[in-house]
């Protein structure tokens, strides 16, 4: 399973570099409408065709992979960030507020998560901040559960002990001697759930949820063309090949590091 | 035990949705063209003009005497409609699951008793993509295979089994990779214990072993799994029923957010994280019913 795992991170680093370099690649703006040339099936001109607005397809699955890749991105930071917080101060304070945290990350956890982010989006208007948020309003809750597991253990080595007997602070021992100890954990569930990122990123965007048109996302654009399926359908193969081989990437790298570090996780 | 406090996170958002919104909340949720009395009734039941505790204390009475608001659109009430579509949500989550759980087991059963081979790898790479590949897009290309090409199967609407299949199998897709990864896990374990050593070493062929006494231990989690799963298939829904136009309550919820027509998604969000919970909370129920061991385990916890 090593293999695939090192290929999934090579194919990751393509589409990345593909898309952070999309000027290069194709001359086309991925905005602008051609009309002379609507529905253009693949060809010479344009490797993967041309939409029901005449734009070219390379260029708006090249850029719309900016925005997937960037949403899952900072979604996933913010999502670490808020989970480790929470997770480090409720393992290790225990008590009260380890039941109260414990309670609510179990609540968020209940929640369809889907309905969920479409809450979210519809009471801050939908936009590429707003999906940021709806995703880590959710993606938190698997990182702060991991984080108080394993600060719970933590607590009570011998290091930790050291470190409270010499007289550190507690927002010492959090964040100098706890938090680099959740570093490997937090990267091993950050790659177990960024393919789960791209998809809800994907499916918000399909309900028109996501980044507003005509920003193009791998999602938006499935839904624009699902009404030409049959006339044109390379204009919704493409971006879901592009979304599905992503996650696909994303899952197989997060299973690689969980095998790699024997870690049982679920959920 | 979660259920309480669930329901009022629910009840918060949807409640902060709805003063959010510009407009009326009174109006928007009795309509436009109510009687003047009606809303001058729900207005000192809400107290629109008392603090917010109170008001909100209101609005959660309102939900639980099912009063949901009506369309902007059609006007109808929006529960009326939830309790209409809710029986063809039920039989496309049923639909998938038949079809998920034997093939899922199946796959899970197969990977684990050939450990480390090809088929289990290939079932590995089989139930990742599972997992990966988005519901309406593979919905779109089953739809355009075996429906707008090969002409097996209507390729929208809602009615007999012909239009149930191919949601179904789209639905199935995740479930299907889910159910195979956690049986396989199970199947894994169960077969290292010492049981089955001894059941094996008795003599007892290995199709009985599999059958009766891995089988047996490996759906506790299973069933357990395909309970709690059921939050994503409400997911799944919104987006396969939307596709296939199957008149469900995922269709509605799209169609809600198309027109921002906020009482219907509100209780569309409602209505699907309380079914969640209560599918959640009779899992939990059976889980320690079923298997004492894990009452004690938590209770020594």
């Amino acid at each position: 399973m090593k293999t695939a795992g090192k290929i999934s991170i090579a194919i990751l680093i393509v589409i990345s570099l593909l898309s952070l370099f999309a000027p290069f690649i194709t001359k086309y703006d991925p905005d602008i409408i051609y009309l002379d040339s609507l529905k253009e099936s693949p060809g010479l001109k344009h490797p993967l065709g041309t939409d029901a607005k005449g734009r070219d397809m390379l260029a708006r699955i090249l850029y719309g992979g900016r925005i997937s890749m960037c949403v899952a991105i900072i979604a996933a930071v913010l999502s670490m960030v808020i989970g480790l917080i929470v997770g480090i101060c409720s393992g290790y304070f225990g008590g009260k507020i380890d039941t109260a945290v414990t309670a609510f990350i179990d609540l968020i956890l209940s929640f369809p998560a889907l309905l969920l982010a479409i809450g979210i989006s519809i009471i801050f208007s939908p936009g590429i901040y707003t999906v940021m948020i709806a995703i880590a309003a959710i993606g938190w809750a698997p990182f702060a559960r991991i984080i108080r597991g394993n600060v719970l253990t933590l607590r009570e080595a011998n290091f930790i002990e050291a470190a409270r007997s010499i007289g550190c602070s507690n927002p010492r021992i959090l964040f100098v001697h706890l938090m680099p100890q959740c570093i490997p954990l937090l990267l091993v569930i950050t790659g177990m759930k960024m393919g789960g990122y791209i998809l809800t990123e994907a499916a918000l965007s399909f309900l028109g949820l996501g980044v507003q048109p005509p920003t193009a996302t791998w999602g938006s654009m499935i839904n624009a063309s699902r009404a030409y399926i049959s006339s044109a359908p390379w204009m919704v193969f493409y971006p879901g090949i592009m979304i599905a081989l992503t996650a696909f990437c994303f899952n197989m790298l997060g299973d690689t590091l969980r095998d790699k570090y024997g870690l049982k996780i679920r959920g | 035990m979660l259920l309480i406090p669930l329901l009022f996170g629910i009840t918060l958002l949807t409640f902060t949705l709805t003063k959010a919104l510009p407009g009326d909340p009174v109006l928007s949720m009795v309509g436009e063209r109510a009687q003047p009395e009606v809303i001058e009734k729900i207005r000192r039941e809400l107290g629109t003009d008392k603090n917010i505790l109170i008001q909100y204390l209101g609005y959660v009475k309102l939900l639980l005497e099912g009063e949901f608001g009506r369309s902007y659109y059609t006007n109808r009430k929006v529960f009326d409609d939830l309790v209409l579509k809710f029986p063809n949500t039920l039989r496309l989550a049923f639909g998938a699951m038949i079809i998920a759980i034997p093939v899922g087991l199946f796959f899970g059963f197969a990977s684990a008793i050939k450990k480390d081979t090809l088929i289990d790898r290939l079932i590995f790479t089989v139930s990742m993509t599972g997992l990966s590949i988005p519901v309406f897009w593979s919905g779109l290309l089953i739809m355009l295979f075996l429906s707008l090409q090969l002409k097996l199967f209507p390729p929208s609407g809602t009615g007999d089994i012909r239009f149930l299949i191919l949601p179904s199998i789209t639905l199935s897709l995740p479930a299907l990779a889910t159910i195979s990864r956690v049986t396989r896990t199970t199947v894994i374990e169960i077969i290292d214990m010492p049981f089955i050593t001894a059941v094996k070493a008795k003599g007892m062929s290995g199709m009985r072993i599999h059958l009766i006494h891995v089988l047996k231990n490996a759906l506790i989690p299973i069933i357990t799994l395909i309970g709690l799963d059921f939050g994503s298939y409400l997911n799944g829904a919104v987006l396969t029923e939307t596709i296939f136009g199957w008149d469900g309550i995922g269709r509605f919820t799209m169609e809600g957010i198309i027109k921002r027509d906020y009482p219907v998604i509100m209780g569309c969000v409602i209505i699907g994280t309380v079914i969640v919970v209560i599918i959640n909370l009779v899992v939990d129920v059976l889980y320690h019913f079923i298997d004492p061991r894990i009452r004690i385990h938590e209770d020594s916890r």
